[in-house]
């Protein structure tokens, strides 16, 4: 046998019902000790859906969490060895799974538990407040300013999704919940993640500067999707929140 | 001067300042590489920091060398960032593989020991070895299965792994007294053949009774303290090759730090001891 054909039986068996006797390594898999892979890859799956996805697993609870992250883990096994990382679709995979209908906002709140973790790992890099105060009316119009690599931002129309997250991360708040859309900013300046609400110009704000725009178009998408905002009140909140950095090219861009 | 490497311990982030702040003679602490592999943030700062206070090792466990493919080159390069950044003591990766096509297996995968692996993983470690500048320690992963078509001893295989790339070996003591119970073979005469001069580490580490087979099937659970017949075994290969840079692995039910200093003092004693052979004269 090839390794590669003792490999590709091997995975295979692994995902395998036990009783799916056949195949070329049936002398292995027939062993019960084989169960210990099985169960090993399985539990290192299931532990790290659980690790990454805290909101989701406490607001259904463990029993249900690691069912669903078992049925997950054998459809789409992990990819990245960093198994940090490994859950990408679990937003996705829970909005087409039929015993999560009933709670619309969970896949909402399985993107803020992503997205914790990819502000926790993403690149330092440090907010400038000097530069952006060294710029006149007219410069800062004209300036690009990038997302912090740490900066992640959602909007989740008609969901309270992230006073529902926020409050299954432990942040000890109850009342009732307002049933309205909600969006949420994540940043890390520095070593912690932290969070604030984010409105739908903060949104298209930062979806602007992300698609490279300079400030003046930026502040104009902001305004189309809440023509109330305030641009610089917008931009002061992002900048105090660590969300913006000036962007590469800023510096020798002068002005146009 | 750098103090040589004594017993080490696996750094927990939960035991925090008192692990960096310990001043154990010897101490040094190991981390899983996997989890280190991010862009930035307190993950890294973290480990800059104990990097300043304690030597650190490096344990892969997902390079799949023993794989058909060629390890993954954004794994590889990762890898190869982070001994640049963290300059490593000792860096380790496993007899074993875990990748196939896009999909990755957390676990240490068993393979047939033939030639034709010998030569495959030979590549395989010295493209590892070249992409990151340094000797890396293979480890000896543990076993379960049966497996036909072996065509080399499990020790030989490593020897002639060795001598082939220049990698270094590590020795799990644990692993081989689990292995050799579920195998039915002689973890002594294993240890006793095992080559000396490339051992770079060696782990100890505590098992468990499977769950559903009882003590006929051992596991390799690092969720126990270390069992006294892998003390035993431990002792004899340190009085056989002389010290090494030794870890007490604890991934599970992790108890608290001075409970893991306590058995880590063991080994350090057993390492102390083997440096001094005329003890009545000290």
């Amino acid at each position: 046998m090839t390794p590669q054909a003792f490999q590709s039986a091997f995975a295979r068996a692994l995902f395998a019902p036990p009783q799916d006797g056949g195949g070329p390594l049936a002398a292995l898999t027939a062993q019960p000790a084989f169960a210990v892979y099985r169960n090993t890859v399985m539990q290192g799956c299931v532990d790290a859906l659980e690790a990454n996805f805290p909101a989701v697993a406490r607001l259904v609870g463990r029993d249900w969490f690691r069912a669903a992250a078992a049925l997950y883990a054998a459809s789409r096994p992990p990819q990245d060895p960093r198994l940090l990382f490994y859950g990408d679709g679990f937003a996705a995979f829970l909005e087409a799974f039929e015993p999560a209908r009933e709670l619309p906002y969970l896949p909402g709140v399985a993107r803020l538990d992503r997205s914790w973790i990819e502000a926790h790992a993403a690149a330092d890099d440090s907010v400038d407040l000097a530069w952006f105060a060294s710029l006149g009316p007219d410069a800062l119009g004209a300036a690009r300013v990038a997302p912090h690599p740490a900066a992640r931002w959602h909007w989740f129309p008609g969901q309270p999704v992230f006073t529902i997250w926020r409050r299954n991360r432990g942040a000890g708040e109850d009342g009732e919940i307002a049933w309205q859309g909600e969006g949420a900013l994540l940043t890390r300046p520095h070593d912690t993640v932290q969070w604030r609400a984010a409105s739908p110009a903060d949104c298209a704000l930062l979806d602007a500067c992300a698609a490279g725009c300079p400030l003046a178009n930026a502040a104009a998408a902001a305004l189309r999707v809440q023509p109330d905002a305030d641009p610089a009140q917008l931009l002061a909140g992002l900048l105090v929140a660590g969300a913006i950095v000036p962007a590469p090219m800023a510096i020798e861009g002068e002005t146009p | 001067m750098t103090a040589p490497l004594g017993a080490g311990l696996g750094l927990k982030p939960q035991h925090g300042a008192a692990a960096l702040a310990c001043p154990a003679d010897g101490l040094w602490f190991e981390v899983h590489a996997e989890n280190a592999m991010v862009a930035g943030g307190p993950r890294l700062h973290w480990l800059e920091v104990a990097r300043a206070a304690h030597p650190l090792s490096l344990h892969g466990v997902a390079l799949s060398l023993a794989g058909a493919a060629p390890p993954d080159s954004a794994h590889l390069q990762r890898l190869a960032r982070l001994v640049r950044r963290l300059a490593p003591a000792l860096v380790s990766e496993h007899l074993a593989w875990s990748g196939w096509g896009e999909s990755y297996f957390p676990d240490l995968l068993p393979f047939p020991r033939t030639s034709e692996a010998l030569r495959r993983i030979a590549a395989h470690v010295d493209q590892t070895q070249t992409a990151l500048g340094t000797r890396i320690a293979i480890e000896n992963p543990s076993h379960y299965l049966r497996i036909e078509g072996h065509e080399w001893d499990e020790v030989d295989f490593l020897a002639e792994l060795a001598a082939r790339t220049g990698c270094g070996l590590l020795l799990d003591v644990n692993n081989v007294h689990v292995s050799a119970r579920n195998l039915a073979f002689d973890a002594q005469a294993y240890v006793d053949r095992f080559p000396g001069d490339p051992v770079m580490e060696i782990h100890l580490a505590g098992h468990s009774c499977d769950p559903a087979l009882g003590p006929t099937l051992l596991i390799d659970s690092h969720d126990t303290p270390v069992a006294p017949p892998v003390w035993a075994l431990y002792r004899r290969v340190v009085a056989r090759i002389g010290a090494r840079p030794t870890l007490i692995e604890r991934d599970g039910k992790v108890p608290s730090f001075d409970e893991l200093l306590a058995e880590r003092a063991i080994a350090a004693d057993v390492l102390r001891r083997s440096a001094q052979p005329s003890e009545v004269a000290a």
